[in-house]
């Protein structure tokens, strides 16, 4: 036995340096899978960072307005002349009188129509309105001189801000240098100060850069996704109850199943056209209407929260639909008092995900007439409004210098709005999730 | 288990009432706010009356949808009632066919209002070399098919000195509206097709009317003409930090808003401004228009109010608001005369 010679022992596949050329070759390879894994993600993130730096960059300038601070003598001559202080005369008030009387007290040199004009042009007609809103608040105001912050128009605005250049000849300017001389002395005095700019915060659409608001879009977004939740909430799971625990097998379910994934798929702006033939069309539903848009995007978001709920459901161990059965209980009452409990938390990542989904449509909307200029805060779901998304479309359509921060500002918001239902998700996965 | 699924029943059942039961009842609902569809090139001053017209004329704002004018023109004619819209706006004027469409589903007056004119321009960054254009010129450098040595050929021509020797030795590239935009419609109308016009040769090769129209208005797709999409301003932003021959295709209110950056190319020595686009002597430019359902006046109220505050002299005329955001105004007199026509709610007649 001992002089049985071992075999030259023959050249192991897995030793020498064939194989270790191999070995090092795999190795290379997984490295360089690893990079390409990498340099993906490094992709992902750069493009998110100048995503996010160009609407930040752009759009936090929006959240300040430049004001100046005028002394203002609320005349009751111009305001009141009939002295009864009534609400609606204020209203028919000659406020731009009293806007332009407080920038002549400020600069009596200025004389004749045209520099007159050019003198005006630096205060918004947002000036206005605020000054109607004081007096309106406080008739008391009648006769007396206050100091008053009034918003500047979105001109100057984007001179101050720096958008527009200011070290350019007059001709290529929205502001000529008169105005750039008068807006250097308020300057000097320190009557030209940038403000924290609430009416974004309050306000509907408007025409002006300066007066806009997201706020009606908000409220627009808010009644539609309500009215999205509310449909396809308890529908979708009803229906993903139905097809996981009592349809029969067969051809038929199949194809009810195979529809349903190739719904999910169909390019929104089909469900738009099915909005407005169905909805409008046949059932005469108003145009414009949060309802009829919350409606359709429930449509839209219904296979997602069906397939969601679904998987969600076949992820409950079946031990526990058994113990259940096995003591007893109905097969409602397995699922009621078991079964969904435990899948509510994938059924409502599933739905936030659909409805975070919905927010960020446009297209659809189009088709129902909610692409529109809508001025009022929508004040139910039958009233004329929008949502953000399409506030956004429309705001990075207008000419307007000024418009391209305050869209930026409202991809901002938007953003905020997505991450907030984020959050939700996965606090609501996290509050009601069980282990086993 | 019972609580838990009578509420699912219960919400259910919230929801279909509401949404099924209420919507007809509002259909039958009279409305108090003007509706108004149509061009996105009129929207933007149809929105600034609509503002103003809240502000100061004591009615809800009316709501504004950019639909575009041919989308606008088949709501507006799909009949008279509250569902249907009052107003839609056209960046053109309406057409026979559209006329009747309107007639034989019971539209029969409406009121035009012309409400000033758009100047389409070609603009290039600030400071760019001059350049003598003429719409000759502008089609031999985007048309898809030009005359080539007595042929029709693909456009060789990849510089502006190939087509002209006194146009400077830049590239040709320019970038302009998609198809689906109304711009582009009317500038393959009022350029290429002029420009093709006073391009000789095209009308002996292509004998035929309609089957030249179309050759006329072909864009080159070889690269020289890029589609920007349907937002000029990224256009403007394009130009602004894009090489120097960069020339682009938009509005004339995007010029206007734009002085520190971009600068509009006079096509045959005529400048495009306000006056010139007025008068006629620019010849990119279009008329834009407003149509009234005159059996909504009365009924939904505000109507003739607001035709009136957008035909006021502190709207349309002469430093008036809507001149502000960019329009080209109509002369003083034939303002008066639109105003009164308008006013008197005559009835459009084809």
């Amino acid at each position: 036995m001992t002089d049985m010679s071992v075999p030259a022992a023959p050249a192991s596949r897995h030793t020498g340096p064939e194989a270790r050329l191999r070995l090092e070759k795999r190795y290379a390879s997984e490295r360089r899978f690893e990079r390409y894994g990498m340099a993906a993600l490094s992709f992902a993130i750069a493009a998110l960072f100048l995503l996010l730096w160009t609407i930040l960059s752009n759009g936090a300038t929006a959240f300040f307005q430049t004001h100046i601070r005028l002394e203002v003598h609320f005349d009751p001559a111009t305001i009141d002349p009939d002295g009864k202080r009534d609400p609606a005369a204020f209203r028919q008030a000659n406020w731009a009188a009293v806007a332009r009387a407080a920038l002549q007290e400020k600069f009596p040199e200025v004389r004749g129509r045209l520099p007159l004009r050019q003198l005006d042009a630096l205060l918004s007609d947002g000036a206005q309105i605020e000054l109607l809103r004081m007096v309106s608040a406080d008739p008391g105001l009648l006769g007396q001189r206050r100091e008053v912050w009034l918003l500047t128009s979105s001109d100057v605005d984007m001179i101050q801000k720096g958008h527009s250049a200011r070290d350019v000849p007059e001709a290529s300017r929205r502001v000529n240098d008169a105005q750039l001389s008068w807006l250097d002395r308020l300057a000097a005095e320190g009557r030209l100060e940038k403000r924290f700019n609430t009416r974004f915060f309050t306000a509907a659409d408007s025409r002006q850069p300066e007066l806009v608001g997201v706020w009606g879009g908000v409220v627009g977004s808010f009644l539609t996704l309500g009215m999205t939740l509310l449909l396809a909430f308890p529908m979708g799971v009803a229906a993903a109850i139905y097809l996981e625990e009592y349809a029969p097998k067969n051809r038929f379910t199949d194809l009810i199943e195979v529809n349903i994934n190739n719904l999910a798929a169909v390019p929104s702006i089909v469900y738009g056209l099915l909005g407005l033939a169905v909805f409008l069309q046949f059932f005469g539903m108003p145009r414009s209407a949060p309802i009829v848009g919350g409606v359709v995007l429930a449509l839209m978001s219904l296979p997602i929260i069906i397939i969601a709920s679904r998987a969600a459901l076949r992820s409950v161990p079946p031990s526990i639909r058994e113990a259940a059965l096995g003591i007893g209980a109905s097969k409602m009452q397995a699922i009621f008092h078991h079964i969904l409990p435990l899948a509510m938390p994938g059924i409502m990542t599933g739905t936030i995900i659909a409805l975070a989904h919905a927010l960020g449509e446009t297209a659809p909307l189009l088709m129902i007439g909610m692409v529109a200029f809508v001025v009022d805060i929508p004040a139910g779901p039958l009233s004329p409004s929008t949502v953000l998304p399409v506030q956004i479309f429309m705001w990075a359509d207008n000419p307007e210098r000024g418009f391209v921060e305050k869209t930026s500002a409202a991809i901002m918001t938007l953003l905020v709005f997505l991450l907030l239902m984020n959050a939700a998700a996965i606090w609501l996965r996290k509050k009601f999730e069980r282990r086993w | 288990m019972n609580h838990r699924t009578a509420f699912i029943a219960a919400s259910v059942a919230t929801v279909l009432l509401s949404g099924f039961a209420a919507a007809p009842a509002d259909a039958q609902q009279a409305r108090d706010q003007i509706r108004i569809v149509g061009s996105s090139t009129v929207f933007p001053f149809t929105t600034a009356v609509a503002e103003q017209f809240q502000r100061t004329g004591g009615f809800k704002a009316p709501i504004v949808e950019s639909t575009g004018t041919g989308g606008g023109m088949r709501l507006f004619c799909g009949g008279v009632g509250v569902q249907h819209p009052d107003i839609t706006n056209a960046s053109r004027r309406m057409t026979k066919s559209e006329f009747e469409q309107c007639k034989s589903n019971g539209v029969t007056d409406i009121v035009e209002v012309k409400i000033g004119f758009d100047g389409i321009v070609l603009a290039v960054k600030k400071g760019s070399q001059k350049m003598d254009l003429t719409l000759r010129h502008v089609f031999l450098a985007l048309a898809r098919q030009v005359p080539v040595n007595g042929q029709l050929a693909a456009n060789p021509y990849t510089r502006w000195n190939q087509i002209d020797a006194s146009l400077p030795a830049l590239e040709i590239e320019v970038i302009g509206p998609p198809p689906t935009s109304g711009t582009r419609d009317s500038f393959n109308e009022l350029a290429m097709l002029a420009g093709c016009g006073q391009v000789a040769e095209m009308k002996t090769l292509i004998p035929d009317n309609a089957a030249r129209g179309r050759a006329c208005q072909a864009i080159r797709e070889d690269g020289k003409f890029i589609e920007g999409g349907e937002n000029d301003n990224l256009i403007v932003q394009r130009l602004a930090t894009g090489r120097p021959g960069t020339m682009g295709i938009f509005g004339f209110s995007f010029l206007e808003e734009n002085p520190d950056k971009i600068e509009g190319k006079a096509i045959a020595g005529i400048e495009p401004n306000p006056d010139t686009i007025a008068d006629g002597k620019y010849p990119i430019a279009r008329d834009m228009y407003i149509y009234v359902k005159r059996a909504h006046v009365g009924v939904i109220p505000g109507i003739r109010e607001f035709v009136t505050e957008y035909t006021s002299a502190r709207a349309m005329g002469d430093n008036g608001y809507l001149e502000k955001k960019g329009l080209v105004v109509l002369p003083a007199a034939e303002a008066a005369k639109v105003r009164a026509s308008s006013l008197a709610l005559q009835p459009l007649t084809m």
